[in-house]
């Protein structure tokens, strides 16, 4: 039995689609460009995969020093564990407040004039753009060694990212739902609480706890540079070869990771 | 955030769940629209709505003319319908009415005043005059029923309560106000549900209670039932013709379908490349009529809504 469409497939001239570009010559192209870069990189980074084979001893070495950990400071570690979530916890409270005016600001359809939206960019910009170790040897100057130094340097980077991630956020909501608040005559700090903040809540809350969860693994190493926290001990025992002791602050650093982020995805998951 | 606690203990409010036994009767009569809801509204207006006119209106988009010498005077609680096809200049006619947008040219008065200066404070002072319907409902998704309808009380916050409403926190008397507009439109059970949980038909209700709230003195419509069905259109367009009539209120409404404009419009424009071509009763919509402003006879638009084979009741029920 033949298809009611049959006639369509078979009958009549073959169609003649218009021309399209052989796609090969270009994708060649794009893979010699990519190869020619990538080995430039390599040599200035004095890329020696072999030494990598040739030194495999030295590695063995290496961990053979950290399969004993030692417990003799856990304590004194496991309260710079303590401090370093701490230095999170208060870094991603200073970025959400940093952010949420940047974030409005800079956001193009709900900004009070290109140039503060420009101005709100670029500062966001400039905030995401200084790594937060930087940051922390600056206020590590300004206001001395320790984990407030740290924790200032962690939440004005985070403000930058959380800044911008609001502002994309509330780039994508649906116009409709704020010109039903709008059209009622309602001033424009009640169109944001009625019309925009319920469509960017969920989202942005969830922002903020991958953001929190990203600044555990930054302050936990943020005292490398004087920032407070469990970083310093990172820093001295492997800079001093004490192996064991290392193995220890790294072994509690992941065990910290790990349960802030299960902590964490639970109540982003929750709050969804 | 408004919560149910607050609401329940709030005094002599309309119970929020389970059927209510005054949800046919009309809660927003005349006279309880002057006593309970039009505290705001002058008190020299038992009519509300104020005489629009407009003024060989027109409104290009770069070198695209949407509306032409648009002229028309529409008088205090007239139910008007603006038909035509797509693209002849409806929805701008419409805009410049609301004032999302200014007209290139000629002028729109409302009442006293014109509609071309109004900026800032003035502006939002018009907004809240006019009660926009439109075809997504563009209510806020998110948000509970009630909260959508309190959005329509925003404007007429005073002092501290504008900040406090910042937290979504209403007091009492407003909060009372919106479960009379929900219960209006038969959703008084739906308060606390969050209002993408309801259905269409039920979404555009919201929609009226929230522009109930808002106490407009005039009532626009950008296509209110286009994405409704036949029946849903039908209860949506009996309320507003319900609720227009009750309050004395002016309707101007888009409307994509003859038939609508046929059974709910006291007066049809017809538009056509952005000029009226058609000014008069419904009853005027003869065949040369719909010729002139759609090109054609719509046939689609005459056989697709069989509105006079719904009976009343089903409409009022439900």
């Amino acid at each position: 039995m033949t298809s009611p469409v049959a006639g369509i497939l078979s009958h009549g001239p073959s169609p003649k689609a218009p021309p399209r570009r052989s796609a090969l010559g270009r994708t060649l192209l794009t893979a010699a460009a990519l190869a020619a870069v990538m080995g430039l990189a390599g040599r200035v980074i004095e890329l020696r995969p072999l030494e990598l084979v040739r030194d495999v001893g030295n590695i063995g070495v290496f961990v053979k020093g950290y399969l004993h950990p030692s417990f003799a400071h856990l304590d004194e570690y496991a309260w710079q564990c303590v401090v370093t979530v701490c230095i999170a916890l208060w870094g991603t409270l200073v970025a959400f407040v940093i952010s949420v005016p940047l974030g409005l600001l800079g956001a193009r359809n709900l900004s009070p004039h290109p140039v503060v939206y420009f101005a709100a960019r670029r500062a966001m910009d400039v905030l995401r753009a200084v790594n937060e170790f930087v940051f922390a040897l600056m206020f590590v100057t300004a206001v001395g060694l320790g984990p407030f130094a740290g924790m200032l340097a962690l939440g004005i980077h985070t403000g930058g990212v959380l800044g911008k991630l609001l502002s994309e956020t509330i780039e994508n909501i649906d116009p409709g739902q704020v010109e039903g608040v709008a059209a009622v005559g309602a001033d424009r700090l009640h169109v944001i609480a009625f019309g925009v903040v319920p469509q960017v809540l969920p989202n942005f809350l969830s922002y903020v706890l991958l953001r929190f969860e990203s600044d555990i693994r930054s302050a936990a190493v943020i005292g490398m540079v004087g920032g407070g926290g469990i970083g310093f001990y990172l820093w001295d025992t492997i800079r001093s070869f004490k192996d064991g002791e290392a193995a220890t602050v790294v072994l509690l650093i992941v065990a910290m990771v790990m349960c802030t982020d299960v902590i964490s995805s639970r109540i982003r998951r929750a709050a969804i | 955030m408004a919560t149910g606690a607050e609401a329940a203990s709030g005094g002599p409010e309309p119970e929020a769940a389970g059927h209510s036994p005054r949800r046919h009767r009309s809660v927003i009569t005349q006279q309880q629209d002057a006593a309970s809801l039009g505290s705001d509204m002058s008190p020299a207006s038992t009519v509300a709505s104020p005489v629009v006119v407009l003024e060989r209106v027109g409104r290009h988009f770069g070198a695209q003319v949407a509306l032409r010498g648009v002229t028309a005077c529409i008088r205090p609680g007239e139910f008007v319908a603006i038909i035509g096809r797509s693209g002849a200049g409806k929805t701008t006619l419409l805009r410049c009415l609301s004032r999302a947008i200014v007209p290139s040219e000629g002028a729109i008065r409302m009442g006293g005043y014109d509609l071309r200066p109004l900026r800032g404070a003035a502006l939002r002072a018009h907004r809240a005059r006019v009660g926009v319907i439109y075809q997504q409902f563009n209510l806020v998704r998110r948000l509970s029923v009630l909260d959508n309808v309190l959005v329509g009380r925003l404007p007429h916050l005073a002092g501290w309560r504008r900040y406090a409403a910042l937290a979504r926190a209403f007091d009492a008397a407003h909060r009372e106000a919106a479960l009379r507009c929900l219960d209006h439109v038969g959703l008084l059970s739906r308060a606390w549900q969050r209002t993408d949980t309801l259905s269409g038909g039920e979404q555009q209700r919201v929609a009226i209670a929230k522009l109930l709230a808002q106490e407009p003195r005039l009532i626009l419509g950008d296509e209110p039932v286009a994405s409704l069905d036949v029946i849903n259109g039908a209860m949506v367009m009996d309320t507003l013709r319900r609720i227009a009539s009750a309050a004395g209120l002016t309707v101007i409404s888009t409307l994509h379908h003859v038939e609508y404009a046929r059974r709910y419009a006291d007066r049809v424009l017809g538009l056509r490349a952005g000029q009226v071509v058609f000014d008069g009763p419904p009853r005027g919509l003869d065949e040369a009529a719909l010729r002139t402003i759609f090109g054609s006879v719509p046939d689609a638009t005459e056989n697709d809504l069989p509105l006079d084979r719904l009976a009343e009741p089903a409409l009022a029920t439900n």
